[in-house]
């Protein structure tokens, strides 16, 4: 019966596609690295494909960094940060302002190639990404001429050269979290992108042009992990920031322990989604499916474990299929998408996997009526209920569209079970008594809290985890501190 | 043990000299979960003053003891972290307190083993005792000059705070016994953590008597726990040890503390790496912050109707 409701629902959404124009983004068949002001070919020439999740389509041709390259720009790096952190933070700040500025102009632009090369929904690039990126630039600019009082002491310094390593998810909004802070304290800045979503990075590149950036402040190497490795093992980076797997939060750990590298890791998460018998149904829904859906689940702090109470559970199973069944999954640059491509067909085989773990473990896998697209990379949105804690989609860190339901009967109880993780990135609660989000939210381990809402991100606002999702906090006056040496 | 030549106790000699009666010597012990037991291994070794005269045997801590450690400061975090700021404040009061009256007690302890004339260990004994002060109005503070509200572009209510980061390991410096000691335990306690210490490798028995001193002002048992023997020894299955949230290298040398560094990855503990520290001086908030994590927390905050009020 559910399944007739379902497709009779799903019909009556249907939508005349509303593409955004590809043609206002201009994508050059090459890209090269950009260093020291330069776009300049791998020292060892060799160069990689980037393309469009959801078609397959090559969309151009990169440089892939190596270790000279690597060693190339932080020197250029560092050969820049002696007159940029001499600069007074007024100007350092115009500068910011001017990158600020020129994102918002060019934010269709790169809205529509951020799309086209990570393979999410234009709707969220449009609306989420590039708004969010410009925010963090105007943000952090207003920061540069006024350390004195962040609260870090007097005449706080610099670190000097920052290595930064940034994932696919966000490639644009994570340049912003690692680039912005770094510049308005006043160091300079080698940055990784990943290497499935080079473009938007590449574009920046242009961007800082635009905005007469001094030479070898900003340097862009597009590549792949040995790359990133190379720039976090380099002697002469003071700093090193990365965002992605735990996996490789650990690695990086162990690269610097001994050294005087200044380090902050935003990893994982298994973020719990709360939701008490008290909480409005419609919301709440509302509240898991952006939880989890947002960015097809790509997300480090997504909802990925849905913690519901158990006099509910039927009710709002029945209203998530409901709404999981009205979601639409297709082409990104359809203005009406909600669920996009996945990012590529390593992370798709990926989340294959632990979903078919999941089911050979027990677990009850769902998905809505849902035709995928012939080429490209796409995953249905997924639940799992009868999930257990020991499961391990309910353990594991997916990173997909694939919600783990499991159910408490005591506030403790879930408390307890969400958690129950070695992540402590992101959670939400759901019930309309105050008292209770207040005292919930105070025992979760976890560094974002969303009560009543999910995956609200501001400039202003500190990111980033407890335990195993990674230390030092991104954005707001905490996040100066990272760049600082205090 | 037995093939070295055995020196007599110099504070018995003179005891039995001025008093003609034998002193009670203190048997040293651990201090894990507010209570006092010998290491389950059974080991001991000697500790000497700066002179090379024995002063007692103290517990040679084992990694099973370590694993008892961080059980009870787990047992406690729930519990301390809980508690009010100020209480907490409270409570480090006290502990100043009970040192002021064993002050006499700490002074002789530092002396005999840094070797320090009688003037210079006072002056540290009460540096120290300071320093539980310092740290005791520090409490219901961090919480305001490191957290706050967040003015977020949207109708929410954004607020940090900070919390601790939960059981935290230290290696208490080696050369100041005491004083430095204080100053890297106090501040992880007072935010709301748990410690589990190692003492002063060569200098332990200032140490095992905080431990005392803790167990009667009011601290929660396994809120501290002290452990005293070879520091790389107890710190290898602590730096590694998974239910440890953080740790602090202090009293590490550089190739130990590496080794650590590389051991605490694992679980990504919180790292507080050696550095030189005058620990006479007033300390910054370095290490309260270096273990606390923020929390942000989104609140909707719904709107009352398009207009407000002016007024």
């Amino acid at each position: 019966m559910a399944s007739e409701m379902v497709s009779a629902k799903a019909s009556a959404f249907a939508y005349a596609p509303a593409p955004e124009s590809r043609s206002v983004v201009d994508i050059a068949p090459s890209y090269g690295l950009f260093i020291d002001g330069e776009f300049t070919e791998a020292a060892d020439g060799k160069v990689f494909k980037t393309v469009s999740p959801s078609t397959e389509e090559v969309l151009s041709e990169v440089a892939r960094a190596g270790e000279a390259d690597v060693d190339r720009a932080v020197g250029a790096a560092r050969r820049a940060f002696g007159k940029w952190s001499a600069l007074p933070g007024s100007e350092r700040a115009k500068y910011l302002f001017r990158i600020a500025r020129i994102i918002q102009e060019r934010s269709r632009e790169l809205a529509v190639l951020e799309t086209l090369d990570n393979g999410k929904p234009i709707k969220e690039t449009r609306d989420a990404d590039l708004p969010l990126v410009a925010a963090h630039f105007f943000y952090y600019a207003g920061w540069a001429d006024k350390l004195d009082h962040a609260g870090f002491g007097k005449d706080v310094r610099p670190l000097g050269v920052a290595g930064q390593v940034i994932p696919w998810n966000f490639p644009l909004l994570m340049l912003a979290w690692k680039i912005a802070p770094a510049l308005a304290t006043g160091n300079t800045v080698v940055l990784k992108p990943a290497e499935t979503t080079p473009l938007s990075a590449l574009f920046f590149a242009d961007i800082c042009r635009q905005a007469g950036l001094p030479k070898g402040v900003v340097n862009i190497l597009p590549g792949y992990g040995d790359a990133g490795a190379a720039l976090v093992a380099h002697p002469d980076v003071n700093k090193v920031a990365f965002t992605g797997s735990t996996a490789v939060g650990k690695a990086i750990a162990r690269q610097v322990a001994g050294t005087d590298k200044k380090v902050t890791l935003e990893l994982g998460g298994k973020g719990a989604n709360i939701v008490f018998d008290d909480a409005p149904i419609d919301q709440a829904v509302e509240g898991v499916v952006t939880g989890i859906f947002f960015n097809q689940g790509q997300v480090c702090c997504a909802g990925s474990r849905l913690l519901v109470q158990e006099s509910i559970h039927d009710e709002l199973l029945d209203s998530l299929k409901r709404r999981l069944s009205a979601l639409r999954l297709g082409d990104p640059l359809d203005k009406n998408t909600d669920i996009g491509a996945i990012n590529s067909a390593e992370q798709l085989a990926r989340i294959s996997s632990l979903v078919e773990q999941g089911e050979a473990e027990g677990a009850e896998r769902w998905s809505p009526s849902c035709e995928l697209p012939s080429s490209g990379y796409w995953f249905a949105p997924t639940l799992f209920t009868n999930v257990t804690q020991a499961h391990t989609v309910a353990r594991d860190e997916i990173f997909g569209p694939v919600l783990s339901v499991l159910t408490f009967r005591t506030p403790d109880e879930a408390v307890a079970k969400a958690n129950n993780s070695q992540y402590g990135l992101s959670a939400g609660i759901w019930t309309e008594k105050g008292s209770r989000i207040l005292a919930v939210a105070s025992k979760l381990r976890a560094g974002v809290v969303w009560s009543n809402t999910f995956n609200k991100f501001d400039p202003t606002s500190p990111f980033g985890g407890y335990k195993e999702s990674g230390y030092g906090r991104e954005g707001g006056r905490h996040g100066l501190e990272a760049y600082l040496d205090v | 043990m037995s093939d070295k030549p055995k020196n007599t106790g110099k504070k018995t000699e003179q005891k039995a000299e001025q008093n003609q009666r034998l002193s009670v010597f203190k048997t040293y012990k651990l201090y894990v979960g507010g209570k006092f037991p010998r290491s389950e291994s059974g080991r001991v070794y000697e500790v000497t003053d700066s002179k090379g005269q024995w002063l007692a045997n103290a517990p040679r801590a084992s990694r099973k003891d370590a694993r008892d450690a961080v059980v009870a400061a787990r047992k406690a975090f729930g519990g301390w972290s809980g508690a009010t700021a100020y209480n907490r404040g409270q409570i480090l009061y006290r502990v100043a307190e009970m040192l002021e009256g064993r002050r006499d007690q700490f002074v002789r302890e530092v002396a005999e083993a840094e070797g320090l004339p009688k003037s210079r260990a006072a002056a540290q004994v009460d540096a120290a005792i300071d320093r539980w002060v310092w740290y005791a109005g520090w409490t219901d503070k961090i919480a305001q000059v490191v957290g706050g509200g967040n003015p977020v572009a949207g109708p929410y209510f954004n607020l940090s705070s900070p919390e601790p980061t939960g059981v935290v390991t230290v290696l208490a410096p080696q050369e100041s016994s005491f004083l430095g000691l204080v100053s890297v335990l106090a501040p992880v306690i007072a935010t709301g953590n748990t410690a589990v210490v190692i003492a002063s490798e060569k200098f332990p028995l200032p140490a095992l008597s905080l431990g005392e001193v803790l167990a009667t002002s009011d601290v929660p048992g396994g809120v501290v726990n002290i452990l005293t023997g070879g520091t790389a020894e107890i710190a290898a299955p602590l730096a590694a040890h998974q239910d440890v949230n953080a740790i602090d290298l202090a009293g590490a040398d550089e190739a130990l503390a590496k080794e650590l560094e590389i051991a605490a990855a694992d679980n990504l503990k919180r790292v507080v790496r050696p550095q030189p520290v005058d620990y006479f001086a007033t300390p910054g908030i370095d290490r309260l912050t270096a273990f606390l994590e923020t929390k942000t927390v989104w609140h909707p905050t719904g709107a009352l109707g398009a207009s407000g009020s002016s007024y």
